[in-house]
């Protein structure tokens, strides 16, 4: 049953071939047989899972139907939620329970879902290898010597393994879909304000976002549909009109115009990616989409661009842990400076000080212009690029990664891994929404297809994402976890 | 653009990092391996751009000003490394 899709899941609650509480017991029996290993959960709440589960399986009894009514849910360790450790994958917070819920777990917990527990993730979700965890790197499910990718790599490698039904994730450069594609899975960046940020712990605050990380597309709709909504706690939540991401999964593709960005298959690309990713356009053309090139001329300046408002945002936001209020602080602090010092390197680790010290040179007097305000300017031209791409096109469709799920402590500086994140960090500065959808395999490892659509057009991704899961089986691999005596297959 | 010690011990102060001598070299190595990835955009000519801020170029909303938190005071400081008759407790400052 583990295996199944939230789709799925929901009917079988639905139909009374199974309780809520018989499902999240089998979801913490193979965390309870697996984490060890994978290392996907920080923290597993299994007394209140299996009260919210009891809970789920009265309401249903007294007449509710949710489609998300009593199923298993992981949310990322960044998400607030009261009365549970929210670490943000950092020591600075490691005795932090958080005092109330960030809207997008109280959504999702009023809609009945389960709260399974929390997600490993790399440290304030910098990084793309789940490596600057301070909880220990999680671990791919298809190879453990192998990352699950990051920031989400916990939620990512918890959906692939079955730990949990569905996930929740955050994106603020690929942090979604890129340990969505490295571990098999589909993971929905949503448009910027479509998903409340109020209770996600800030990385960098015009490019975060949430979503989901699915087993299908089908799911991510279902998931999108409780977490998308303004949000007066959040001023940059955008009031959309109502939507039912489910209603247009079946919509005929033909006609579909599919933009394919001649920056995104240079020789910086695996090979064996490109043919997969050429061949899974192949199978939208046969259901009818129409297939151009495409030119993106600033992608390989977004990076740049990136790498100034991503650590500049966050050195603002990150001043707020300061040892005074909650979280780590120093032994003996001398004096208030001191404590401030100390508690703040002893409480982050090496990647986040980093960005910090990038972010606040680049904020630093003499060198705002030559470094924020161009990013800025930058940021334009990338957005620019796609609204004119969006002219002639519907979807733009590309590899979510240059290359499959690399090995663990494989990354000698913290560029090379940047530069892995190549085809993803655009969307996030122009604020769009994309996807990520398993395309193949390549040495064994799953690899991802990115699809990505213009503002608020989630449902167009949704759409194109599902009607290539119908004809495809990519999506229904497993990995093998051989870790104990127990299978997925149980 | 590769930074000096002094340059990376400025950055660490108003950072309210603590950086030791031992780690000045490799922060300054770290740090400015990263701005040679930044300093690509100096090539681009963006003198009629103008800065996007957000995504869509939204203003942000204003709402009335009105109390909308309860007072969780004791609650919340129990968060807190030290805190005392409702106050937060830091070295002293004064002398």
């Amino acid at each position: 049953m583990i295996e199944k899709t939230v789709a799925e899941l929901s009917a079988a609650l639905a139909a009374g071939e199974t309780t809520s509480v018989a499902l999240t017991q089998a979801y913490l029996d193979q965390i309870a047989a697996h984490n060890e290993v994978l290392n996907a959960y920080i923290t597993v709440c299994a007394d209140s899972a299996i009260a919210q589960a009891r809970a789920a399986d009265e309401a249903r009894a007294a007449g509710s139907s949710a489609p998300l009514l009593g199923i298993p849910i992981a949310h990322k360790d960044l998400f607030c939620t009261a009365g549970v450790k929210t670490t943000s994958g950092s020591k600075i917070l490691h005795n932090f329970i958080s005092p109330y819920d960030a809207t997008v777990v109280e959504r999702l917990q009023a809609a009945g879902a389960v709260m399974l527990g929390k997600t490993n993730m790399d440290e304030f979700a910098m990084g793309s290898s789940n490596e600057s965890s301070y909880y220990g790197v999680a671990r791919n499910p298809w190879n453990l010597d192998r990352v699950p990718g990051g920031s989400s790599g916990g939620s990512a490698a918890a959906v692939a393994a079955d730990l949990c039904a569905m996930a929740t994730g955050t994106d603020t450069g690929g942090s979604i879909r890129q340990p969505a594609a490295f571990c098999g899975i589909t993971g929905l960046k949503p448009s910027y304000g479509r998903v409340s940020r109020w209770g996600m712990i800030a990385y960098a605050s015009s490019l975060d976002q949430a979503g989901p990380l699915c087993k299908t597309a089908e799911d991510a709709a279902i998931l999108l549909n409780v977490m998308a909504g303004v949000d007066e706690k959040d001023s940059t939540s955008i009031a959309l009109p109502p939507e039912d991401f489910t209603a247009t999964l079946n919509n005929s593709l033909k006609g579909l115009r599919i933009g394919l960005p001649k920056q995104h298959f240079t020789s910086g690309l695996n090979p064996a990616i490109e043919s997969a990713v050429r061949n899974a356009v192949a199978e939208l053309e046969k259901l009818g989409a129409e297939v151009k090139e495409i030119n993106l001329p600033n992608s390989d300046l977004a990076i740049s661009a990136y790498y100034v408002i991503a650590p500049a945002e966050a050195s603002a936001n990150l001043s707020r842990f300061d040892g005074v209020r909650y979280g780590y602080r120093c032994e003996n602090p001398v004096d208030l400076e001191d404590m401030y010092k100390r508690s703040r390197s002893e409480g982050f680790g090496e990647e986040v000080k980093r960005r910090i010290m990038i972010g606040t040179y680049a904020l630093s007097a003499g060198f705002y212009d030559a470094y924020y305000r161009k990013a800025q300017k930058i940021r334009r031209l990338v957005k620019e690029d796609y609204a004119r791409a969006f002219e002639d096109v519907d979807v733009i469709i590309g590899p979510t990664t240059p290359s499959p799920a690399f090995a663990l402590n494989s990354m000698k500086d913290s560029v090379t891994m940047y530069l892995e994140d190549i085809y993803t960090i655009a969307l996030n500065l122009a604020g769009l929404p994309g996807m990520s959808v398993p395309a193949g395999f390549v040495d064994g490892l799953p690899i991802g297809m990115q699809l990505v659509a213009k503002d608020y057009a989630e449902a167009t991704l949704l759409n194109v994402a599902h009607q290539f899961q119908q004809v495809t089986n990519w999506h229904k691999k497993k990995p093998v976890l051989t870790t104990s005596e127990k299978t997925t297959e149980a | 653009m590769a930074l000096t010690k002094t340059e990376v011990e400025k950055i660490a102060h108003l950072a309210r990092l603590h950086v030791s001598d031992v780690e000045a070299e490799e922060v300054a190595k770290g740090v400015s391996d990263i701005l040679a990835l930044i300093d690509k955009m100096q090539s681009v000519d963006t003198d009629n751009v103008e800065p996007l801020a957000h995504p869509f170029d939204a203003a942000q909303k204003l709402r009335p000003d009105v109390v909308t938190e309860p007072d969780r005071r004791d609650e919340l400081q129990q968060l807190a490394p030290q805190s005392q008759d409702g106050l937060f407790l830091v070295p002293k400052v004064i002398e």
